[in-house]
């Protein structure tokens, strides 16, 4: 397969990425590790004019501890992330989930940015960032901007990063020696989740769901029956409460509300929240 | 676009569209046919390929992302009097294929592994071939493969072909 004809400019500074937007308007797309895209370029579900290429920023490819939070780049690799030292301290659920995210080749390419900026309710890495209430910061023609995980993902494939702007960094809460589990239900290893299920401990739990919507969403409802005290099993019998989860080839609406319900016990259970 | 690719040691210089994937140009413009298009779906590994000493999909790069870069492929392991490289002859040894067609994309995976875990658990083997699919063996025997070239690298590194000097 072959992807229709388009420009290519290589971005070698986010300013630069930023002109070249500022320049091409809609016709333009970013391409940062290209694993999303340049499978739908070969479709043609996606026909940009101009590929603005920042896989090259290596600036914006970073973990940090920036004291109550840690910054993760935008251009971070999913490899980098699985062998973070920094992660597997200060935010396990983070590199453990980005270590179940399809195959090796995959997470050698593969960014953090691109996931979240994909904004695909398959992905696993959208429920950590809602479990986690992550804050994404968004760079564009007139500054930065910052915009919780919660007001992110705006619709299928859609999130608050505008046409002229660039996700660049993804700022963490710490969650040092908190419990965390992550439920990746597939029928083979290098699969997406059919349905998954983020569990972030901490002083207020967080629980997010993979594929039980048109967008990730975050299970409000178990959170609150967490809040009010409720036990795993019956906290994890509200997980499909006020999500919208679509049939397909894999999975009926009614099975992937019983999976969400089981992976959310089973999240629960392993970190020993309710 | 002209880009300029150093692949399996030599330095090469062409002009191509934007939209050229890897796997092309290498097969199509350079005549490196051992590199395989399987799924042309990002699934299934077959046209696994070294970037930067990395396992990558070439089926899902565009060849203007890897200007400048290093690209090795399965022509590259071999001698240059056609010796197998350590890896190829354990395929060779325990059968780790049968029709062949997943097997430059296996060969160049576990090339990537070795490269970074020298001595693999079997577990480790399978994680590290998970993106790759063979529709013959069963997989046994290509986790047997990884495993007698772990057994018997020697101290040859796994891969050593033209771009690390000739094999020994
Ligand atoms: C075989 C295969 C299996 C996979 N399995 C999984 C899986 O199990 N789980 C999972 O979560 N993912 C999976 N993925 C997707 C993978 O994680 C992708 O890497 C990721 O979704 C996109 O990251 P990317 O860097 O490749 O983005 P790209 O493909 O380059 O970009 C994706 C989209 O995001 C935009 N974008 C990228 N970076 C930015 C930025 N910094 N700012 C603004 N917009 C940006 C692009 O314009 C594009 O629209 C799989 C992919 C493949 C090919
Ligand atoms: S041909 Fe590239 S993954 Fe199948
Ligand atoms: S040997 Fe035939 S596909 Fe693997």
């Amino acid at each position: 397969m072959i992807p229709a004809s388009f420009d290519y400019v290589r971005a070698d500074s986010a300013e630069a990425a930023l002109a070249a937007l500022a320049e091409h308007g809609d016709e333009a797309k970013l391409l940062a590790g290209g694993h999303s895209l340049v499978p739908l370029l070969k479709l043609r579900l996606a026909v940009p004019a101009v590929l603005v290429d920042i896989g090259r920023l290596e600036d914006l490819s970073y973990i940090r501890d920036a004291g109550d939070h840690l910054a993760v780049g935008a251009l971070t690799r999913h490899r980098d992330l699985e062998r973070s030292a920094v992660l597997a301290e200060h935010l396990p659920l983070l590199a453990h989930t980005a270590h179940l995210v399809g195959d090796p080749q995959v997470r050698n390419r593969g960014t953090i940015g691109g996931s979240l900026a994909h904004g695909d309710p398959a992905s696993d890495l959208p429920a950590v960032a809602l479990a986690t209430r992550a804050t994404m910061v968004i760079t564009g023609p007139d500054g930065e901007r910052t915009v919780a995980a919660d007001d992110f993902f705006a619709g299928f494939l859609e999130t608050a990063v505008q046409p002229d702007e660039l996700l660049t960094e993804i700022r963490f809460p710490k969650a040092t020696g908190a419990a965390w589990s992550y439920q990746k239900f597939v029928r083979r290893a290098q699969d997406w989740a059919i349905v998954g299920v983020a569990v972030q401990g901490g002083a207020t739990p967080g629980v997010a769901l993979v594929n039980m919507a048109s967008t990730p969403v975050r299970a409000a409802a178990v959170e609150a029956a967490l809040a009010s005290g409720a036990d795993a099993a019956t906290a994890a019998e509200a997980a499909p409460d006020g999500a919208e989860p679509q049939p397909d080839l894999q999975a009926s609406v009614a099975y992937r509300e019983h999976l969400a319900r089981v992976l959310t016990r089973r999240a629960l259970t392993a970190s020993a929240l309710g | 676009m002209l880009i300029t690719v150093t692949v399996n040691g030599t330095e090469r210089t062409d002009e191509v569209e934007p939209r050229l994937l890897l796997v092309q140009y290498l097969r199509d413009v350079l005549g490196l046919t051992g590199t395989h298009i399987g799924c042309d779906t990002s699934s299934c590994g077959a046209c696994t390929v070294l970037v930067d000493g990395e396992a990558a999909k070439s089926c899902t790069i565009l060849a203007v992302q890897v200007d400048g870069g290093t690209v090795r492929t399965i022509e590259d392991l071999a001698g240059p009097d056609g010796a197998l490289d350590v890896v190829q002859e354990g395929f060779r040894q325990e059968h780790g294929l049968q029709c062949g067609y997943c097997t430059p994309g296996m060969v160049m995976a576990s090339t990537a592994l070795l490269a970074e875990t020298p001595h693999p658990t079997d577990d480790e083997i399978r994680e590290a071939l998970e993106g790759n699919l063979c529709r013959c063996t069963g997989y046994t025997s290509i986790v047997a493969s990884v495993r007698w070239a772990a057994e018997h690298a020697d101290g040859r590194s796994p891969g050593a072909g033209s771009a690390d000097g000739p094999a020994s």
